[in-house]
């Protein structure tokens, strides 16, 4: 019996439909994330467990309760809104203590809990400032110090994070990950960055126009998705088409590659994929001929556009100290058995 | 450089300085200089300067009754149009589009029409034969002429009803800058949507509501066509007072030394209550 499930949830507006018959169960605990473009119905997934917006069709069980329809007062979840969504006239332990002060909680109990709630988050000594007293970071975590202090069954995460420089959400991404882990609150996070998703969630899914395309842990996502869209947006990648010569072999623009056990019949069109850091990219040997076009320094790894047989591709290298491949430079080409993903050509 | 930019700023605040003091400061200048000569019936604006007429002023009971009128009319044209406005603006932010193009084009039409023409059509609705005096006879609440001309409640109503699109926009503008994602997270967080109402969207829109206060105050204390017309000579205000003597009795340091004073007032009223509004909302908003 999963905590926190969702039944053939639909939501329409008007003509359009922003969500599709998702199905998805959660464990008590776990660390969810919706992972789509924008438009991909993931906020709006969300605002339907948040009760924010009702659902057209479907149902939401929470712990074997069905609250599809109960209002968002009356659910107890825990939010941090995209835009933190602080109250402006408040200061910050005020904010936190709100939802408590709403469950009646007495006034030194929830003072104390409020006080409590933003020294896990490490604002303790900022919880007589308002708002616009504070940095973006720290209004950050004043959002997840409220929607934590009320004890909810489940967090939910909007985009927490995309208000953020990179540097500090880099930060933020392993502090808030430690935290859910020590609470141990279920967690659904929403959001458009790959790397975000991957970096923090027990589970992803990938959501496309409403529907869902994968579901993953995110090592299995990154390294087996099942369609090119998931590839392409989860990590970068090199995607080719192809014709099936024979049971052991490809043909990728004019060059005969070797893939064994693909299973597809002779003549079809498939898609492969493969991620510019499976390949190796060696000055000799053996391997295909390719030319260096461009090289930039990344400073943990270097990435290059190379033109071969197989067309252009990108190849990322990790930085070992010497000086990498120029431009105009010829290089040999090879990737592992496996590296490859294929997919039957979407109809 | 700090002294050069200094100049700079100066030289092109110049024009505007020159304009207002040429044009504002002076006769207000010469407003107030006047106040402080004698008057004569017979000899009309005397050359020697007094108190006078500030103590004539001060000292009469007529005068008080038409202070203490005009700042308890402003003060409730005030109430009445936070209690209308507010709620109005909330309504309007709250509608879809078109509707709400719509709506705001009604709430803030009135504004096309020049006072007095309103002004007169309150006189038609509110005169003995008029309209009002139809209602209460066809409804059967009077047999006699209703009349709300030259009372206290015909200048209200019609103030309220030219400065109530000020307290709209006022409020409006304010709720404009509330972040809807605010009120969601209050929801979210056990609060009804009466206490969301209460705790969260209020208390932001407050500083509208102040400072729409302040425009709809000081409008109604120096409104001069309304009064004239509804409240005339039986219900006079400050503004009207002073543009009787100026033009009926002649008296016009009488006239410029009431006119100083309801300056006066109305600066020291506004000031102090922007002072109060400033430090109360100070940490909250930018």
């Amino acid at each position: 019996m999963s905590f926190l499930s969702l039944k053939n949830l639909n939501k329409q507006f008007g003509e359009f439909t922003a969500v599709r018959d998702m199905t998805l169960s959660i464990e008590k605990g776990e660390f969810v994330s919706l992972l789509g473009p924008s438009g991909c119905g993931k906020t709006t997934t969300l605002q339907m467990i948040a009760g924010l917006l009702e659902p057209t069709s479907g149902q939401i069980l929470l712990d074997g309760r069905d609250i599809s329809h109960t209002p968002p007062n009356k659910r107890g979840l825990g939010i941090v809104f995209q835009s933190y969504a602080l109250f402006p006239h408040m200061s910050a332990l005020d904010n936190v203590a709100f939802g408590l002060e709403m469950r009646g909680v007495g006034k030194a109990e929830r003072q104390d809990r409020a006080r409590k709630a933003l020294e896990q988050v490490k604002l303790g000594q900022f919880m007589h400032r308002f708002p616009k007293e504070m940095s973006g970071g720290q209004r950050q975590r004043v959002a997840l110090a409220r929607a934590l202090v009320i004890e909810p069954p489940v967090l939910l995460l909007d985009e927490p994070l995309s208000n953020l420089d990179a540097k500090l959400r880099e930060d933020m991404r392993l502090e808030l990950r430690l935290l859910q882990q020590e609470i141990g609150v279920t967690t659904i996070l929403v959001t458009h960055d790959q790397e975000e998703a991957l970096s923090m969630s027990d589970r992803i899914v990938v959501m496309k126009d409403g529907e869902m395309e994968q579901i993953a842990a995110p090592l299995d996502l990154y390294e087996r998705p099942v369609s090119p869209f998931v590839s392409d947006f989860v990590g970068k990648t090199n995607l080719f088409d192809a014709q099936i010569i024979d049971a052991d072999h490809v043909k990728v623009a004019d060059h005969v590659l070797l893939l064994p056990a693909h299973g597809m019949p002779a003549g079809a069109s498939m898609q492969l994929s493969i991620r510019p850091e499976k390949f190796a990219l060696s000055p000799e040997g053996d391997g295909d001929e390719v030319q260096v076009e461009a090289a930039i320094f990344h400073g943990a790894n270097w990435l290059y556009r190379v033109r071969g047989a197989m067309g252009e591709l990108f190849v990322t290298q990790p930085n070992t100290g010497a000086p990498g491949f120029a431009r105009g430079q010829t290089a040999r080409l090879n990737w592992p058995d496996g590296a490859l993903s294929m997919f039957a050509e979407a109809s | 450089m700090a002294s050069s930019a200094n100049r700079a700023a100066w030289a092109m605040t110049a024009p505007g300085v020159i304009f207002f003091a040429a044009l504002l400061g002076a006769p207000m200048i010469m407003t107030f200089l006047l106040s402080l000569h004698a008057y004569d019936f017979n000899a009309g604006v005397l050359p020697d300067w007094t108190l006078a007429n500030y103590a004539d002023v001060l000292g009469d009971s007529y005068f008080h009754k038409i202070f203490l009128r005009t700042f308890g009319l402003a003060a409730l044209v005030t109430v009445i149009c936070v209690l209308i406005g507010a709620p109005e603006a909330y309504v309007l932010s709250r509608l879809q589009n078109p509707w709400k193009s719509i709506f705001l084009l009604v709430v803030l039409g009135p504004l096309l029409i020049s006072v007095v023409v309103r002004t007169l059509g309150w006189a038609l609705f509110f005169g003995g034969n008029g309209i009002l005096t139809m209602i209460a006879q066809g409804l059967g609440f009077s047999d006699e002429p209703v009349s709300l001309m030259f009372t206290f409640a015909g200048m209200t109503i019609a103030l309220v009803h030219v400065l109530v699109p000020f307290m709209v926009i006022s409020v409006w503008a304010s709720l404009q800058k509330i972040d809807p994602q605010s009120e969601d997270a209050a929801w979210t967080l056990g609060a009804s949507k009466l206490t969301v109402l209460r705790r969260i969207t209020l208390p932001q829109a407050m500083p509208g509501i102040l400072s729409g206060s302040i425009i709809v105050f000081a409008l109604t204390v120096s409104a001069f066509a309304t009064p004239a017309i509804i409240g005339g000579r039986r219900m006079k205000v400050v503004a009207t007072a002073a543009y009787d003597e100026y033009l009926s009795t002649l008296n016009w340091p009488l006239g410029a030394t009431i006119a100083v004073l309801l300056l006066v007032a109305n600066v020291v009223i506004i000031v102090t209550y922007n002072k109060l509004v400033e430090r109360r909302f100070a940490k909250v908003f930018e």
